[in-house]
């Protein structure tokens, strides 16, 4: 679990899709949508519970209870490790709710650490 | 109607995590001083000591729902239950696809001997049998259904490899007949916990890994007979029948 919050932080998911070569599977609508901050746990629960609003979200969990929690945070978008790809339905609800769903083969240790140095 | 106790979640020899005591017959004699009337026997991704124990136990009159506690893609543990052996053969072939493969040399996650009524081992599977599946709950959920199958998400109110756990809530296409609780708690405080209307049936189970601990949690069945028909009604409160947690 690591979470990272600054106030002063000025990203948007599309400079983090471009400065790391991210993948974006869906919810393109949502690419301007600012960061402030990242969250990784591949617990849902603990997702629900912890994180907070306009973080990115690091998992290998791909089922379409990620978007809905994902919605419910209003996290800034969502990056699956590791390969891993979105099922369909969350490709739908993502598309639906304007959270982008991205995609590195990075490890999530590598991906957590580069998004660390440069929100930091 | 008539009412009898069931555990639904027992694990055998098989269970790479239960006791080496856990063979056909001890399980079934302790069933049977435990008064339980019907029982379920749920080895991880596994099917394959299910059969033996049946007809030890239909031989003391003991109802026995073959299954298994199957690790989704994403470790939840949910409990499948067929009433034929065909439909377990191929939900077995399913499994033996699925599973992301580990090796198990020397049983260093344990044994997982297959037996027979005499306890002789048949086989020992060669890799770690609670690993995931790399199918997703919902996929795995329909094709126990397409088998004409009872699901039940298992042990719901545990901190690990429970629905709510790991995926936070009910996914709204899941269906399922009943959710297994396990381990100190109530009926009442795990309805109040997720939030779980009645009409949701609640399944007490032991998880048993040791024999002393098979019956030590149980529901009551209120059904006409004892068969497999008739508890996948009772799970879905249909024809009047019901589960209650006593």
């Amino acid at each position: 679990m690591l979470i990272v919050t600054k106030e002063e932080v000025e990203m948007k998911v599309s400079e983090l899709v471009e400065k790391f070569g991210l993948k974006v599977f869906s919810g393109q609508s949502g690419l301007e949508n600012e960061i402030s901050g990242g969250y990784v746990s591949d617990l849902l629960s603990d997702v629900m519970g912890n994180a907070q609003e306009g973080q990115v979200w690091m998992t290998l969990q791909t089922h379409q209870n990620v978007m809905a929690i994902a919605s419910l945070k209003e996290l800034a978008a969502i990056i699956l490790v590791k390969g891993f790809e979105p099922e369909e339905d969350t490709i739908e609800h993502s598309n639906e709710e304007g959270i982008p769903v991205l995609g590195t083969d990075k490890a999530t240790f590598e991906m957590a650490g580069n998004l660390y140095i440069t929100l930091m | 109607m008539q009412k009898f106790r069931a555990d639904l979640h027992i694990h055998s020899v098989l269970s790479p995590c239960a006791d080496l005591e856990m063979a056909p017959l001890k399980i079934v004699e302790q069933a049977q001083k435990a008064g339980l009337h019907i029982i379920g026997i749920t080895d991880h991704n596994s099917t394959l000591n299910a059969k033996v124990i049946r007809d030890l136990a239909l031989e003391k009159g003991i109802l026995t729902l073959t299954g298994v506690e199957i690790t989704t893609k994403e470790e939840v543990h949910c409990l499948a239950f067929f009433d034929n052996d065909e439909a377990l053969d191929t939900f077995q072939q399913y499994l033996e696809q699925h599973i992301t493969r580990i090796s198990n040399p020397d049983g260093h996650f344990g044994y997982q001997p297959v037996v027979d009524k005499e306890e002789k081992v048949l086989e020992l599977v060669p890799y770690y049998l609670t690993s995931a599946l790399k199918k997703g709950i919902s996929s795995v959920q329909k094709y126990v259904y397409d088998l004409g199958g009872i699901f039940i998400p298992a042990h719901v109110n545990r901190p690990l490899n429970g629905l709510f756990s790991h995926l936070g809530f009910i996914p709204k296409d899941l269906a399922f007949d009943a959710m297994g609780i396990t381990g100190n708690t109530s009926e009442k405080h795990v309805r109040k916990q997720y939030d779980l209307d009645d009409n949701i049936s609640l399944v007490y189970n032991s998880d048993s890994h040791f024999l002393e601990q098979i019956g030590t949690r149980y529901s009551v069945f209120n059904i006409h007979k004892l068969s497999f028909k008739e508890v996948k009604k009772a799970l879905n409160q249909q024809d009047s029948c019901f589960v209650e947690i006593i």
